[in-house]
């Protein structure tokens, strides 16, 4: 992923402080078409206040974002909503709408942001559904499904809105660990499809194998990047690697 | 000379009209507590800090002041200084509408900010506007979860009803005394009232507790 074309998505001079605390110092990156870009580093590093910042869910004090060469100007609130309909966004804990079923919840928004009829919306939201293997519990409600499932659903529920950049944070850090795999396997499917995203995850195993460039993120800054080979090999001497091989430590980890 | 039953009996098909007057106020007044309720309860949430100042002022009025100060203040007071020259019964509906709106509100309110914030996060980054997601995410519910608090709320409505008597609404209680007054038989009239409000009650509680089972979220437990 060398070429110099124009990057999907760019991120300039991201700051945010909250609470008197600089959460995020001056990040800046940017994602080709296709890319795959994994941000690792310790809790409280800024991994997830950097993805909402990014589709302005937390607006940053400065900086700019551009999607496929246009800056968003979050102020204007219908530039704002057409921009996060191109930005899927996974959540930890899945934010699935407790009152709709697995179906309604991907269909709602094709429904009520897409404008489409509901025979239209329906048809679109079993095909998502079934794309991540849940063609089966369509009328389950989130209640009724197990933490892979219902973020299966929330997967589907983003790739129903024909994104052009997905921002998963930790979507797999609140899933038990035999629930795991289901919900990478889904990512992985994605990442060969060809779909750009940006992932914030502790799976090393996962990043080693799919990430095409690896961000390591401490103390609200991008402190190194690169190769996941070259990162998070056994005698880089990295930062990186020093926190992989103590979270290897922590999760016998089966990649 | 009046037999205790036969008064009763008597009087029971002039009592059951008061029983559709009381009803009538009450669901006026839970209907207009609701619209207004579910307005000020998001705009308190969710509005400005203007929004919220008022919305915060109009409750703190109607809870401070005695249901039966307030019905004196609108109908003598109020509505006759605006050139409104209302009915009783449209009167005591639209001030218990009012009042019930302030406490209806803090129902809802509550109900909202009891919900996992990340569905609005999750609706927003779908591209919904926050109407949109408070219409299609939050409000179905909030309103859901406010159904035991707005059981509550209509009991007590049905029973404030009754002061509706003093502005001369011909409702169960007014009815009672009447009809107490010219036969002396103050008793048994007024257990007949009684009744008819428990049964009132009873009726709409058990309503609201269908509701609340008919429109359960599967799985979902506390």
């Amino acid at each position: 992923m060398t070429e110099s074309k124009e990057p999907v998505l760019r991120v300039d001079n991201i700051c945010k402080i909250l609470g008197g605390k600089k959460i995020l110092r001056s990040v800046s990156f940017s994602l080709q078409r296709g890319e795959l870009k994994v941000l690792i580093g310790p809790s409280g590093a800024g991994k997830s206040t950097l993805l909402q910042c990014i589709n302005f869910l937390i607006p940053p004090d400065k900086g700019h974002v551009w999607l496929e060469g246009t800056e968003i100007q979050s102020r204007r609130k219908r530039d704002l909503y057409a921009f996060r309909q191109q930005v899927g966004m996974i959540f930890q804990d899945f934010n699935l709408f407790d009152h709709l079923n697995a179906l309604e919840n991907v269909a709602i928004s094709l429904r009520k942001v897409k404008k489409m009829n509901r025979q239209a919306a329906r048809d679109r939201a079993v095909a998502e559904l079934e794309r991540v293997g849940l063609g089966d519990k369509l009328g389950l409600f989130p209640a009724e499904l197990s933490g892979g499932q219902k973020q299966r659903v929330s997967i589907a529920r983003a790739l129903a809105m024909d994104p052009k950049i997905m921002l998963l944070d930790e979507p797999t850090s609140a899933l038990d660990p035999e629930l795991i795999g289901e919900v990478l396997s889904v990512i992985r499917d994605l990442a060969r499809g060809g779909m750009t995203m940006v992932l914030a995850t502790h799976q090393i195993g996962f990043t080693r194998t799919l990430a095409d460039e690896v961000l390591f993120m401490e103390n609200g800054s991008i402190i190194e990047r690169g190769l996941p080979e070259e990162l998070l090999s056994p005698n880089s001497g990295t930062r990186s690697r020093d926190f992989c091989s103590r979270l290897d430590e922590l999760y016998a980890e089966n990649e | 000379m009046h037999n205790t039953f036969s008064v009763v009996f008597e009087a029971l098909p002039y009592l059951l009209k008061g029983a559709l007057v009381t009803s009538g106020i009450v669901i006026g007044a839970m209907g207009i507590g609701l619209v207004l309720g579910i307005h000020m309860a998001v705009g308190q949430v969710y509005g400005n800090r203007t929004v919220r100042w008022l919305v915060g002022l109009y409750v703190w009025f109607f809870r401070g002041v005695p249901v039966l100060v307030l019905l004196f203040l609108f109908y003598f007071g109020l509505f006759t200084l605006a050139g409104l020259n209302l009915s009783a019964f449209a009167a005591s509906t639209l001030v218990l509408g009012m009042t019930t709106a302030a406490y209806q509100s803090q129902i809802f309110r509550g109900a909202i900010l009891s919900l996992p914030k990340g569905q609005l996060q999750a609706a927003r980054a779908l591209g919904m506007s926050d109407i949109n997601a408070i219409i299609n995410i939050i409000l179905p519910q909030a309103l859901r979860f406010s159904i035991p608090g707005w059981s509550n709320e209509y009991s007590i409505i049905l029973k404030d009803s009754a002061l509706a008597f003093v502005l001369g609404t011909s409702e169960i209680m007014a009815r009672s005394h009447f009809v107490a007054s010219r036969t002396y038989q103050d008793l048994p009239l007024y257990i007949t009232a009684g009744c008819l409000y428990f049964i009132l009650t009873w009726l709409g509680v058990r309503a609201l507790l269908k509701l609340e089972a008919k429109v359960r979220i599967p799985g979902y437990s506390h």
